[in-house]
């Protein structure tokens, strides 16, 4: 399987000389390495821990045409992930231990990259009936987030038993926080761009009210609590609020919302419609100084593929959403490190370290001695122009096509396997 | 003038202004025994209807006859969110039909701009109507008939006080006349309930007003909009009778209008709910000019577009 080798000649992600040594699959030390390793020369790449998402839509069962296992999985490894998670809006709907389980060995025989399911947490998402939670995590997927992402468990009824059932086996609930009574049949964020272009609005309040209920009933149940893709200024103040008073919470932003703002949406071009909304610059720089602040624990994609019928056409008829997963780290990193805001070791923890722990996906999320050699080596001073050929999603709706972005992804390594590489 | 009419946003004030003159002549040409000019002769006009609009039709359909255009009419049953032909299968049609231009009615904002920016077709685009964004030539036809009846038929509309009465949220109408009676010089009030203006309503340069009973004698215009009877289920208001006592244009309004105040109404109207019947049919009321003057202004838009090649 996996061969031995020693890498010279690397950076780790805070800029200090490194060497990674690897046998049996696993990182050793460089004293410690087998005799027989081969010696590869790392050409002065920066090593980070593979990138761990916790928010991918792989589409398969039942939307193929959009995105598969496989396909996602290469684009995941090619955006420098080891580690995704299925979200359950699939056809059939991931909210049995059968489906949790097809899509986990699908990852599995693919051997590309480690793709954990997240179940739904209530029948067909429907928010009434609580799906068999326990079943999917006793299967061999050991499913521990569940989410109806797409849909807001919005019964305070339902939340509150899913927060509380889950605790019986680690889980987590990821909230698409999302009051659906405001929303309907909204469009884009709600405000002055919205009032131009007669595109109906999508208020912050349906996103703020959701987190703030939730916070509440997570501060009286004391389970553990997701707050999926954060997009307003206020839903960060929400989230502080919540940790400073020691409410367990973890929160997630997308790339997207940390750099794109709802003025785009002026072209009317579908590329930008997105599940939550694109919000305005100062949310844009209310979620960047969140993430660098600690609020935000986690980067996740949200990496929506849809197949090109679905946004070739008129705003209101397109498909919500936005791949991300090739584009992720140069994303953040042009958000977050070239603004001065953090440093590349702190972004690598919010997208390696946090999600690997939220998921409880061990081996994941650190260079540590003796973990499983998950790891991706970037080039930090490469820049790079999005161009649709080179995407490997089946979906190409990037809003970021003709873009030219830092950071380049040269390899990443699955359990010291070689997985891609450029 | 650019090659579409997309949205009032993209006409300076001279060009809105030098459309509002050819309109004028060309009202001139309507009212000969022979309403005819060859200026688009061989071009071939399509109104491409996705929504039931016959009296925007019929203006842009007798419009391009009277300029000698081959005109062909294309409806689209059912919305496009149904799962019938997409745009753009139906642009990528009339381009291989030659369309030279294509007038869009559409129930989704921003319908027209997509069918001018993509590289589907290669013909002229004219908005006649997108969802709830914009209406352009309903603005121009309202700028012209407020002219004639107030301005000596020429220059722009400085000065002039112009009220908007009703369901800006969802009106087309409303944004475009925002815009143009803005750009011309006008100074307006939005009057509606809150729950029926956008709450980013601030930034379109507005006065904004709840009450529909104050200062009604300051306004030069008084602009009603039409009010879908289906709002209420949504809760925009509670019932069409308080609708129509607060936010109608009933007689005891109609009375407190100064003497030189006309009463537009874009059309179709709801007698009895945004507008009483006295009200449209008193002699303040020009929404039959409204009309009529559609087909001058929808020439003029046509013959600016494509009569310059």
């Amino acid at each position: 399987m996996s061969r031995n080798f020693l890498l010279k000649n690397l950076k780790d992600p805070s800029g200090r000389p490194l060497e990674l040594a690897i046998a049996n699959s696993r990182f050793m030390t460089v004293k410690d390495a087998a005799p027989d390793s081969e010696i590869i020369d790392g050409n002065g790449l920066t090593a980070i821990p593979g990138l761990v998402d916790l928010h991918t839509h792989l589409r398969e069962p039942g939307k193929e045409d959009a995105e598969t296992v496989l396909s996602g999985s290469r684009a995941a490894v090619a955006g420098g992930f080891t580690a995704i998670s299925a979200m359950p809006n699939t056809n059939p709907i991931a909210d049995t231990a059968g489906v949790v389980e097809q899509v986990f060995r699908l990852g599995i025989s693919h051997g590309i990259c480690d793709v954990f399911p997240i179940g739904a947490v209530t029948l067909g998402q429907q928010g009434k009936i609580l799906s068999e939670m326990g079943a999917m995590h006793s299967s061999e997927a050991k499913v521990r987030i569940f989410s109806d992402d797409g849909h807001c468990v919005w019964d305070s009824l339902v939340m509150r038993r899913a927060l509380e059932y889950v605790k019986a086996f680690d889980g987590v609930i990821a909230q698409h926080a999302e009051d659906p009574r405001l929303t309907h049949g909204s469009q884009m964020n709600e405000g002055e761009v919205s009032a131009a272009l007669g595109l109906k609005g999508w208020p912050a309040a349906a996103e703020e009210s959701i987190i703030a209920r939730d916070l509440l009933l997570n501060e009286h149940v004391g389970s553990r609590l997701h707050i999926c893709h954060l997009t307003t200024a206020g839903g960060v103040e929400l989230i502080r609020w919540a940790k400073n008073r020691g409410i367990q919470v973890t929160a997630e932003v997308t790339p997207h919302h940390l750099l794109l703002t709802d003025d785009l949406a002026r072209s009317y071009d579908p590329v930008y419609k997105v599940n939550p909304p694109l919000r305005t610059e100062r949310d844009v720089m209310a979620l960047r100084e969140g993430v660098a602040d600690g609020t935000i624990d986690v980067i996740a994609t949200d990496h929506a593929p849809h197949p090109a019928e679905d946004k070739d056409c008129e705003w209101a008829a397109a498909a919500f959403g936005i791949i991300g997963l090739e584009t992720a780290l140069s994303v953040s990193y042009k958000a977050l490190v070239e603004s001065g805001l953090m440093k590349l070791e702190d972004l690598v923890e919010r997208m390696s370290g946090a999600p690997a722990r939220i998921g409880r996906y061990e081996g994941h999320g650190s260079l540590a001695i003796g973990n499983e050699a998950n790891f991706t080596l970037v080039d930090t001073a490469a820049n790079w122009r999005v161009e649709t050929l080179e995407i490997r999603s089946k979906s190409k709706n990037s809003p970021y096509l003709g873009l030219e972005l830092p950071v380049k992804v040269r390899r990443t390594y699955l359990r010291g396997k070689e997985v891609f590489s450029q | 003038m650019n090659r579409h009419l997309l949205s009032i946003a993209d006409l300076s004030k001279e060009e809105a202004i030098s459309l509002l003159d050819t309109a004028a002549e060309l009202a001139r040409v309507t009212e000969t025994p022979v309403k005819k000019l060859p200026t688009l002769r061989g071009r071939t006009i399509v109104n491409l209807f996705f929504e039931d609009s016959t009296r925007t039709r019929i203006s842009f359909e007798a419009a391009a006859k009277r300029l000698s255009a081959d005109v062909i009419n294309f409806s689209v049953k059912g919305s496009s969110l149904s799962k019938g032909e997409s745009l753009k299968d139906t642009a990528l049609t009339l381009q291989a039909m030659g369309a030279d231009g294509v007038v869009i009615r559409h129930p989704a904002s921003g319908a027209a701009h997509r069918l001018a920016s993509q590289k589907w077709m290669s013909g002229s685009v004219i908005n006649a109507g997108d969802g709830t964004h914009e209406h352009p030539t309903q603005a121009l036809l309202d700028a012209f008939t407020i002219r004639e009846n107030l301005k000596e038929r020429s220059g722009d509309l400085m000065g002039l006080n112009v009220a908007i009465v009703g369901d800006v949220l969802h009106s087309r109408v409303a944004r475009s006349n925002v815009l143009l009676l803005q750009k011309l010089g006008a100074k307006v009030t939005l009057i509606a309930p809150p729950t029926l203006l956008p709450v980013a309503v601030n930034s379109w340069g507005c006065n904004v007003k709840y009450d529909f009973d104050s200062d009604l004698n300051s306004f030069d215009v008084v602009m009603m909009l039409r009010v879908q009877r289906e709002r209420m289920e949504d809760a925009f208001f509670p019932s069409e009778r308080e609708y129509a006592r607060r936010y109608g244009l009933n007689a005891a309004r109609l009375a407190q209008l100064n003497s030189r105040c006309i009463v537009m109404h874009p059309g179709p109207m709801n007698r009895g709910l945004e507008i009483s019947a006295d009200s449209a049919d008193s002699d303040k009321s020009v929404i039959v000019d409204q009309v009529k003057n559609g087909v001058a202004v929808r020439m003029a838009a046509l013959y600016l577009l494509l009569g310059g090649e």
